[in-house]
Order: structure tokens, then sequence, then C-alpha cells
């Protein structure tokens, strides 16, 4: 058991656990956002809740850290290995014929999906974290509205929200999907499972981006 | 027909290797793929030339010698055959093909085309058998029941005929596809389950320590496989890998 993670398949396993949980956390993030669409009390309510409820705050927060962590890391740990598995390529490959391009590309789409973490973190989990534990200013629990379509004014932002989220599609078509293969579920359900696979990978990111695009609009 | 041929050609295991380009002409739509590098070794043989070096054994698609990665895919553009099984009719006149060894960390070059694919017998040799004197003690076929759909499985696992396809097509290089067949074709049955756990665990430590990437569940595999072993084997070995790691 000690070396389970020490082998190609364990760290296989590690990387879908780690996969699933972040859609998990994600499934729960899209749920809070889209109140904004339709309440903007309920939408305060949700996010004073999470912003300040301690098991959340001080639990469920840096296990989240942890496992995005974990997750890329591990993804360019495996991207690495893969590369060195094959010193010399080929001059003529090619993986049209036998794989979707969304599968061999998944650390392409990962790092997009870096790169907007870290706009992301600036954009709200810095300010949020300043106004609570640096400034420590008083808890308002009806401003995180107001800052979320503040943030959604300028037109730069919203674009590069929507192209993340394209790519976070991207990476979630096959990642859906992988992870269960990589768990060892049984290819039975696998066409079932492809499906929830799009339905999810294409779902959820249009959903976000609707979302951004309608704070866009509505208070133009 | 005339083609423009793009072959990799490597003197040793040490030697750099590069593409070089040859032409051949009067190539017959009924001459197999492999037929058709025999002209032209021939033809370079009477231009005192070194022949293009590339393995080959039964020429029916059973032994799995045959690699070769034939414009951009393991055994060339048909699916379910291996290279001696491809025929030149698949192409068309004028054509360039390139034509490359299977190309892994763990599937050294020897010369050319021909690669050293030891690491699979490794593999085998480090689980994929079952310790019994099959000889001179024959039993009636049917004295152990086995179900058919296990039966039917272990059958289809067990037509993998370790050509390494699977490896060279994958573009993580990674040996799932083969290391799963082999450990089904006795894990599925009554006779293999006795060593199932052992079993699995050394050949993927084995896999591992040969050099193989990580499977990221592209598929590549299984569409390029000459004999069409499915990805179900592969969550099939991740299943019974975590199982084994539990019971040690
Ligand atoms: C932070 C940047 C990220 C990077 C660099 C990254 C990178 C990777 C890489 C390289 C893989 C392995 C490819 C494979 O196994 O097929 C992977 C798989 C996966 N990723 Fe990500 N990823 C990131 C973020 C995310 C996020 C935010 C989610 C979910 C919301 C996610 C979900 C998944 C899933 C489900 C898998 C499949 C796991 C498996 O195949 O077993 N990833 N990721
Ligand atoms: S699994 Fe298929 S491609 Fe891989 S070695 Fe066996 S027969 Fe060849
Ligand atoms: S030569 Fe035996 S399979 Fe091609």
């Amino acid at each position: 058991m000690k070396n389970i993670f020490k082998s190609s398949i364990g760290r296989k396993i590690a990387m879908a656990l780690s996969g699933v949980f972040l859609i998990v956390f994600l499934t729960q993030h899209f749920i809070i956002n889209i109140t904004s669409v339709f309440s903007e009390d309920i939408f305060n309510m949700l996010s004073h809740f999470m912003g300040n409820n301690p098991l959340v705050q001080f639990i469920l927060q840096p296990i989240l850290i942890a496992g995005v962590l974990f997750h890329f890391v591990m993804g360019f740990v495996l991207e690495w290995q893969n590369r060195k598995a094959r010193p010399v390529t080929y001059a003529m490959y090619k993986g049209s014929r036998n794989s979707m391009f969304v599968s061999r590309n998944m650390i392409i789409s990962g790092i997009v999906i870096l790169s907007f973490l870290v706009l992301h973190f600036y954009d709200f989990w810095v300010p949020e974290m300043d106004y609570k534990y640096i400034q420590v200013k008083p808890e308002d629990p009806n401003r995180y509205y107001e800052e979320l379509i503040h943030k959604f004014e300028s037109p730069i932002r919203v674009s590069l929200y929507c192209l993340s989220f394209i790519f976070l599609g991207l990476h979630l078509v096959h990642g859906l999907s992988s992870s269960t293969q990589s768990l060892g579920t049984n290819n039975k359900y696998a066409s079932t499972i492809q499906k929830i696979s799009y339905a999810f990978g294409i779902g959820i990111p249009l959903g976000f981006c609707f979302i951004a695009l309608y704070h866009f609009f509505i208070h133009f | 027909m005339k083609l423009f041929l793009k072959i990799w050609r490597q003197k040793n295991s040490q030697s750099k290797g590069r593409i070089v380009d040859y032409e051949i002409d009067e190539i017959s739509p009924d001459m197999s793929f492999l037929e058709m590098m025999d002209v032209l070794n021939e033809r370079i043989i009477e231009e005192d030339g070194d022949p293009v070096a590339f393995d080959h054994d039964c020429r029916e698609g059973i032994c799995g010698s045959c690699s070769m990665f034939i414009n951009g895919e393991p055994h060339g553009p048909d699916k379910l055959i291996t290279t001696c099984q491809l025929h030149m009719r698949r192409f068309r006149d004028g054509d360039t093909i390139y034509i490359e060894p299977f190309r892994a960390r763990a599937f050294p070059i020897i010369k050319d085309l021909v690669v050293d694919r030891t690491a699979f017998d490794r593999i085998q040799q480090s689980g994929g058998f079952i310790s019994i004197n099959t000889s001179g003690n024959t039993l009636d076929a049917n004295t152990i029941p086995i179900e058919k759909e296990n039966a039917d499985k272990a059958f289809d696992a067990a037509t993998c005929i370790g050509c390494g396809a699977c490896v060279a097509s994958c573009k993580n290089s990674s040996a799932m596809l083969f290391v799963s067949a082999k450990v089904s074709q006795f894990s599925l049955l009554p006779q293999g389950k006795v060593e199932a756990t052992d079993r699995v665990l050394n050949m993927v430590n084995q896999m591992d320590d040969e050099g193989f990437g990580n499977c990221t569940n592209t598929g590549a595999c299984h569409v390029e496989c000459p004999k069409g072993i499915s990805l179900d084997y592969i969550a099939k070995l991740n299943r019974e890998y975590v199982k084994a790691n539990l019971k040690k």
C-alpha cells in the first residue's frame, strides 16, 4: 500500500482524485455565482456565509488551495515524465487519427486555467483577504454583489474570463471522463460518462461566461 | 506506382540517425508494404548500399514483429492490421511516405527501423504466467467451469501480439494497454486468479522500471492496436492494481 503513489497508476489515481475534487468545488462555485443573476440577496447571503464561516474559511479553503496546488504540480510532473519517455520525437505524428485534440493538450488548457487562477486570485481572493484579515474592516453582509458587478465592468476582464472558461471547458471535456477511467470505472458506463463529460464540460463554463456577460451588459 | 520515401536511417544504438530520402518506382499496388521494402532493399544492395534494417517474421499479422511508424501512425493508416498486412494499394502514385521506427525510451533503436522490445519480455517474465505444470497432466477442458463472458474477455485480451503499437502511438509512450491485456488474460480465469495480486503488482512495477510514460487516457492505443484491445482492460488494470495494493 505504501508504494502505490510512487507508481504510474498511483500518480494517475492521485491526479484523478484531485481533478474530481476540483470538479465538485467548481460545481459549488457555479451554483453560488448563478444566484447573482436572479437575486442580489441570495448571492450576498451565500457569499457572506462562505466568507465568514470558520469551517469554510479555515478548513475547506486551505484544502482547496492544497488541492489546486497538488493538481497542477502533479500535472507538470506527469507531463515532464511523459516527455522524457520519448526522447526523440517522430518526424511525422498524426495524433488526430487516433485521439481527441483536447486529450493530447491537457497541459495547454491547464496552463491557461492556471494563468486565469492567478488573475482570479488577484481579483477576488487578495482583496478579500486584505479586507478581512489585513485591514480588518467591519463585515458588511451586503458588499459582495457590488464587488462582483464592479469587477465585470471592464470589457478586457470579461473577455479574459470568457476565454479562460473556454479552455476550462476543453480541460473538462477530457478531464471528467479521464478521471473515471483512471479510477477504474467499468467501461459499460463509458458512453454515459462521455456524455456527462460533454454536458458538464460545455455547460458549466458556458454558464460562467453567461454570468460574466450578464453583469457586463446589464450594468453597461 | 512511384513513391517518395522518407526513411529513418541509424547505424546503431549509439549513433545519431536521420531521415533519408528514397525515390522508388514500378511498385505494384498489389504488393504488401514489406514487399515494397524488400524491393527497395534489393535496389539499395544492387547499388552497393546498406539495406534498410526492419523487423518481420510471420508476415501474416500474428507475430507482432513488423514495427514501423508509417505516415504518423504505427502500422500505417489502416486500422486493425499490422505493417505486413498493409498493401500498397492504400497509397497513391506520387505519395510521400514517412517510415520511422517505433519511438520510446523503453524501445531503444538497434538499427534503422529495428527497435529493442525486450522491455515487453521483461514485463511478461515479471508475472505474465501461471505457475503450474501444463504438460503430462491434461485435464478435461470443462473440469473447471468458467463464465462465458469471462472466457470471452480473457480470450480477447490474449489476442495481444505484443507488437508495441500502443506504446508507439501513445503521446506518453505508455505501455498500459499491453500490460492491461497481459494481466487480464490470466486474472479473468480461475487458474490465473491464484497469483493475481502479485502478478499485477510485479508487472506494473516492471513497466514503470522500464521507463514507459504515464497513461493519460487519450485512447490512441486502442485505436491503433492491430488486435483492437479495448480500453476497458486499462480501467480493469487500474481496479486490480488498487485492490492488490490494499491486500499487500
Ligand atoms: C491549475 C491549472 C491546471 C493545470 C496545470 C492542470 C493540468 C492537468 C493535467 C496536465 C492533467 C493530466 C492530463 C490527463 O491525465 O489527462 C489534468 C487532468 C485533469 N484536470 Fe487539470 N489542470 C488544472 C486545473 C484544473 C481544474 C481547475 C480542474 C477542475 C475544475 C481540473 C480537472 C482535471 C481533471 C478532472 C483531470 C483528469 C484527471 C485524470 O485524468 O485522471 N484541472 N490537469
Ligand atoms: S495491446 Fe495491441 S498494440 Fe499493444 S502490444 Fe498488444 S496487440 Fe500490440
Ligand atoms: S511480420 Fe508478423 S505481424 Fe507482421
